[in-house]
């Protein structure tokens, strides 16, 4: 199966005066049709970079993709201007974001915003685009539909809201699908009503997706794989049973580890992960997770570990000088 | 008085309180108008909430947006002026203080925000910052209050060689240690915590949790710690109240209140929580309908109607009151009890 998806050493850097911020340092990984990735880490990990740099949708200063490739359906997006970018963004990749506030137009209607996509993109008469635009907000659940296609977004919750930009993602039924932290903005019980409107969608319609978040509990609720990001690099990658069942990569461990578990006491400590991330300016030589890792020697701060395969899946990967060591230790 | 005050409904504890809170309210009003502003109505952010804390426990506050817990932390040190209601903090009633004898008070209660950024002033150093409540309640002279401030940030794991450094200098971490270490300088009894972790990222999250936990230890911390992470509250608390609209729904021992919600919001809200296991299904989900109904409109009886399941007649005309029930939890709702196998029932996906 060729991939849907495949990006390979992508650099980002975002240039100021006074310094470069190496935001994504040689990230590849793929997406085969239909399968959801979660990209995981914490801020300044480099995952909304990574997609941004892939949909040329980086700031128009200072940040700059200054190599790599990323093959979207064999065509390398990277190569293409903003006029044929245009033409793959909202048609063949869906994109939602985290604040649905900030990605929809105040001053536009609903209907209108989910029907300009299509109207753009499919050619599509005022009418034929609205009666679609109806049919798309009944699919992500808006009751009396007809009635909401004239409402402006702040006459919508914030629950609605989200459903109104996976409409609009999904209006030009993309192959792939982008959501970053698209639940974090939300309630519990309204993110549990995303979460199953999402399953359900790429169920019906067979669509890959790529989830970026910081919450492991939502990964384990929607990915089939796991990327884990650290300081601009890609650490770990596993299927997401295997990633949750053994860890290993100590960063994923110490992520998994810092959580709270259900069967604690209380006074219990958790375990977390010591010191902070590292400024992505001044990155050095050797492993950018060796100053916070407990399994630290000498080699790590000496020489970047690079992304090995690792076990018995052939996909799975990890960067660490004794992933082995560490597994085995673990797993006695 | 306190005679009264021991046979209360809500006492589930022999001993006596450190918080006791009768029937708080706040309400916000709304204003209409361009120029001539009228009061068309009001938001009942906090309505006729009663509950204890007893010294040295957490209590756990959690509820949706919009829900009042916020506005519960901050009405509770009187940061905002309550409706009406009692604020008993070790007998004495903070509601009814006059404002001088409001701030000598304030030494016994303090509070961390959820933003490190915004809440410590970027323009004074982190001595000054943590000085400051010194400087204001007590008269130390120069060196008392440098070493003061010196074994406050060891208190709280900071260097205290970085004292005379700006917040900018610090991480986000970093920046919520010294909102700790301000918050401690006074020697409070009680501490609410709104939101503590909420903007810190994942890994930095546990090493705070773990320094509030510790601290509570050393220094016999009676914490409200208010937070939408079900998880980590589950994780600090001895007690949990779950707030809906405005009121308390259900409050019960942590282990309890997780393992078998009794309120069917509770149970709603717990089962949504997402654990990090993708071995466990989403079968025992229950995913609730709509959106919560607007606070400044809520709906007549029982608040959570609209999105109950097992809503009936009498739910839409009387408003529950929170009571004992046989297991020690303390729930408002007109039925004994609801249970998961129910709710599916009644959920037709």
């Amino acid at each position: 199966m060729s991939a849907l998806l495949d990006v390979r050493d992508l650099h980002t850097r975002f240039r100021t005066p006074s310094s470069v911020i190496n935001a994504v340092n040689g990230v590849s990984f793929s997406v085969q049709p239909g399968e959801t990735l979660a990209i995981v880490g914490e801020s300044g990990s480099g995952k909304s970079v990574s997609m941004l740099s892939i949909q040329g949708l980086l700031p128009p200063h200072g940040g700059a993709v200054e190599g790599g490739k990323a093959l979207f359906q064999g065509i390398d997006l990277l190569q293409l201007d903003k006029k044929e970018m245009r033409k793959i963004n909202g048609a063949k990749i869906g994109m939602i974001f985290q604040d649905p506030m900030s990605s929809l137009n105040p001053v536009l209607t609903i209907g209108y915003q989910i029907s300009e996509a299509l109207r753009e993109h499919e050619m599509l008469s005022r009418g034929e685009a609205r009666r679609r635009a109806i049919d798309l907000l009944r699919l992500v659940g808006i009751p009396m539909a007809e009635n909401r296609l004239n409402d402006y977004p702040h006459q919508f919750s914030g629950g609605m809201r989200q459903r109104a930009m996976i409409a609009m993602a999904l209006s030009c039924n993309p192959a792939l699908l982008i959501a970053d932290e698209p639940t974090t903005a939300l309630d519990v019980t309204i993110q549990a009503q995303i979460l199953r409107l999402v399953r359900r969608l790429r169920a019906e319609r067979g669509m890959a997706l790529i989830w970026i978040t910081h919450d492991l509990g939502v990964v384990s609720r929607i990915a089939d794989r796991v990327m884990v990001m650290y300081a601009g690099s890609v650490v770990e990658e596993a299927g997401v049973l295997d990633f949750y069942a053994t860890p290993r990569h100590p960063y994923s461990r110490g992520l998994l580890s810092s959580l709270p578990r259900l069967d604690d006491n209380v006074g219990e400590q958790l375990r977390p992960i010591s010191g902070q991330p590292p400024d992505l300016s001044k990155l050095k030589a050797g492993c950018p997770f060796a100053p916070r890792c407990p399994y630290t020697i000498e080699r790590c701060v000496r020489e970047t570990p690079s992304l090995v395969p690792t076990g018995s899946d052939p996909r799975a990967r990890v960067a660490c000088w004794r992933a082995n060591e560490i597994g085995a230790y673990h797993e006695q | 008085m306190n005679n009264e005050h021991s046979s209360h409904p809500l006492r589930t504890h022999p001993t006596k309180p450190i918080i006791s809170v009768r029937n708080l309210k706040k309400y916000f009003p709304v204003k209409k108008g361009l120029l001539i502003k009228r009061v068309t109505g009001s938001i009942k952010a906090v309505d006729d909430v009663s509950f204890d804390v007893q010294a040295g426990e957490t209590l756990g506050v959690v509820g949706e947006s919009g829900c009042g817990k916020s506005t519960l932390g901050r009405t509770l040190l009187r940061l905002y002026e309550p409706t009406g209601g009692e604020i008993l903090i070790d007998g004495i009633d903070l509601a009814s203080l006059k404002p001088q004898e409001l701030v000598k008070q304030r030494k016994s209660m303090q509070m961390i925000f959820q933003d490190p950024y915004a809440s410590i002033n970027p323009r004074l150093t982190v001595a000054s910052i943590i000085a400051e409540p010194l400087r204001i309640h007590r008269g130390l002279s120069g060196t008392e209050t440098r070493d003061r401030v010196a074994e406050l940030m060891r208190l709280v794991e900071l260097n205290p060689k970085f004292l005379n450094r700006y917040p900018h200098e610090f991480s986000g971490g970093q920046r919520q240690r010294i909102g700790i270490a301000r918050a401690l300088a006074l020697n409070p009894k009680v501490v609410i915590c709104d939101e503590p972790i909420s903007a810190l990222d994942v890994s930095i999250q546990a090493q705070v949790i773990n320094l509030l936990g510790e601290l509570q230890q050393r220094l016999g911390l009676t914490y409200v710690f208010i937070s939408h992470d079900l998880s980590m509250v589950r994780h600090i608390s001895t007690r949990i109240a779950v707030m809906y609209l405005g009121r308390i729904v259900e409050i019960a021992d942590r282990k309890s209140l997780f393992a078998a919600p009794r309120h069917p919001y509770s149970q709603a809200l717990l089962s949504a929580v997402c654990v990090p296991d993708p071995k466990r299904s989403n079968s025992n989900e229950i995913i609730l309908e709509g959106d919560p109904p607007n606070p400044a409109r809520p709906p007549s009886g029982c608040r959570f109607n609209t999105r109950c399941p097992f809503a009936f007649e009498r739910c839409l005309r009387e408003e529950p009151e929170l009571t004992p029930r046989a297991d020690g939890h303390l729930a408002a709702c007109h039925l004994e009890r609801t249970t998961l196998e129910d709710f599916k029932g009644r959920f037709s996906e």
